[in-house]
């Protein structure tokens, strides 16, 4: 019996797309687990009806929608509300493909350190690229906080700058080691069950109970996360662009 | 080193199977640099279209429907106390109606109850004096007819005293000394 917690993160091509350079441009598993969270998405928001009194379905869709919107509201004010599509997608793509992901046998998307640092410099260049359009040179206000005396702003400065091209790294690598980690973490304990089964026998399986009874708690832990882990994602990514809208603060 | 990574890979790892799990050259999945030109563009792709579906779609529907909600429960609300003030207003209108409509039943019963009462004086004194006429009359009769009655009595008396005399003294009386005779014992 042979327990390989990696397994579970392969990019498995389904079928060749094209080539772009010397790349092959491929379908893979992990582009299917996108098409499955963006259907599920669509279903969820488009198939749900616009009643007075909302059933499932639709109370799920709105509650989504309040949710965001309460969010975008209370970090980055009314103002934010430009970035709502932007901010709705990071969440719904990143909390649905998670959850699909703890189902087991399935891939988890944001488990690829490329795929969460891509959706991270997305927000770092919006909230670059809106901060300066909308506030010109004004933007690099957020470089020079209010009330440091002359003498240390030189190193405040400096310590603002690297934190702010640190973000997309934070940003990250926070959302992909969760996943990741929490992923082994499970196949390791679950594959401990199994382990103990077959290499002691009948002791072996009864021994493996602790193991399982760990494996469900981490399950559980793990749902949390994946919702949690996404809630963090957008919601840092608010913070960010009320630094691109409000400046001064 | 990425570029002939994922030549050599392409093709290859198509035929492999579940179960010889290791075919990644050893290499941790997440920094298989080979897979990272297929996952940006799958995320771009996907992500770019879940982007269009939600901006264009999914919040205008959910946020109209929301927003049609909030404005039915303000218009059901302003709706509600358009009802209540105007069942306040109606209620003010009927009770004063009910008052005026009182006060104006009770002017209406004084105002009768005068008119009977003033309507049964006059008839009572009209009946009062008929009853006098009528009183009158009759006494007046009566007196009449006694007298009449009394001069006939006188008559009869006379005419009796009369025969009496010529009965017991076979002498027929002088008429004026019976008269006088009769008169007095009448007085008597």
């Amino acid at each position: 019996m042979k327990i390989d917690p990696i397994h579970q993160f392969n990019i498995e091509p389904l079928f060749t797309i094209g080539h772009i350079g010397n790349h092959t441009i491929a379908f893979t598993n992990s582009s299917l687990y996108m098409l499955v969270a963006v259907a599920i998405i669509s279903i969820l928001m488009l198939a749900s009806g616009t009643q007075l009194v909302p059933g499932r379905l639709q109370s799920v869709a709105e509650i989504s929608y309040e949710f965001v919107a309460s969010t975008i509201r209370s970090t980055a004010g009314a103002e934010g509300m430009k970035f709502f599509p932007l901010v709705f997608s990071l969440f719904m793509f990143l909390c649905v493909s998670n959850l699909v992901g703890v189902i087991p046998y399935t891939f988890t998307i944001a488990s690829h350190l490329i795929v969460t640092v891509a959706l991270a410099l997305l927000v770092f260049f919006t909230v670059l690229i809106y901060g300066v359009a909308k506030n010109g040179l004004k933007f690099f206000k957020i470089f020079v906080p209010h009330g440091v005396p002359g003498y240390i702003l030189p190193l405040v400065m400096f310590i603002e700058v690297l934190s702010f091209f640190l973000r997309p790294v934070s940003h990250s690598v926070r959302l992909f080691a969760n996943m990741l980690a929490g992923h082994i973490a499970l196949k390791v304990f679950a594959g401990f069950v199994a382990m103990l089964g077959f290499s002691l026998g009948a002791i072996g399986w009864v021994g493996g109970v602790l193991p399982l009874a760990l494996t469900i708690s981490l399950y559980a832990l793990e749902i949390l996360v994946a919702f949690l882990q996404a809630y963090v994602f957008a919601i840092l990514t608010c913070i960010y662009l009320n630094d691109a809208i409000h400046p001064g603060h | 080193m990425a570029e002939s990574h994922g030549e050599a890979k392409g093709p290859e790892t198509g035929a492999h199977t579940e179960a010889d799990g290791g075919h990644h050259s050893g290499a941790f999945p997440p920094f298989e640099s080979s897979t990272f030109a297929s996952q940006l563009v799958s995320l771009a792709i996907f992500f770019v279209v879940l982007y269009v579906i939600v901006s264009k779609l999914a919040l205008p529907k959910v946020g109209g429907a929301i927003e049609a909600r909030q404005n039915r429960i303000e218009g059901d609300l302003a709706e509600a106390q358009t009802l209540k003030d105007q069942s306040e207003a109606a209620l003010k209108a009927y009770e004063g109606e009910l008052a005026s409509a009182r006060s104006r039943a009770q002017a209406i019963g004084n105002e009768s109850r005068d008119q009977a009462n003033a309507q049964a004086e006059a008839e009572r004194k009209t009946l009062e004096e008929q009853l006098a006429k009528k009183l009158a009359e009759a006494e007046k009769t009566i007196a009449s007819t006694r007298a009449t009655a009394m001069s006939n009595v006188r008559g009869i008396a006379a005419d009796a005293a009369g025969t009496i005399v010529q009965q017991l003294t076979g002498v027929v009386p002088d008429a004026a000394s019976v008269n006088a005779a009769v008169d007095a014992s009448l007085k008597g």
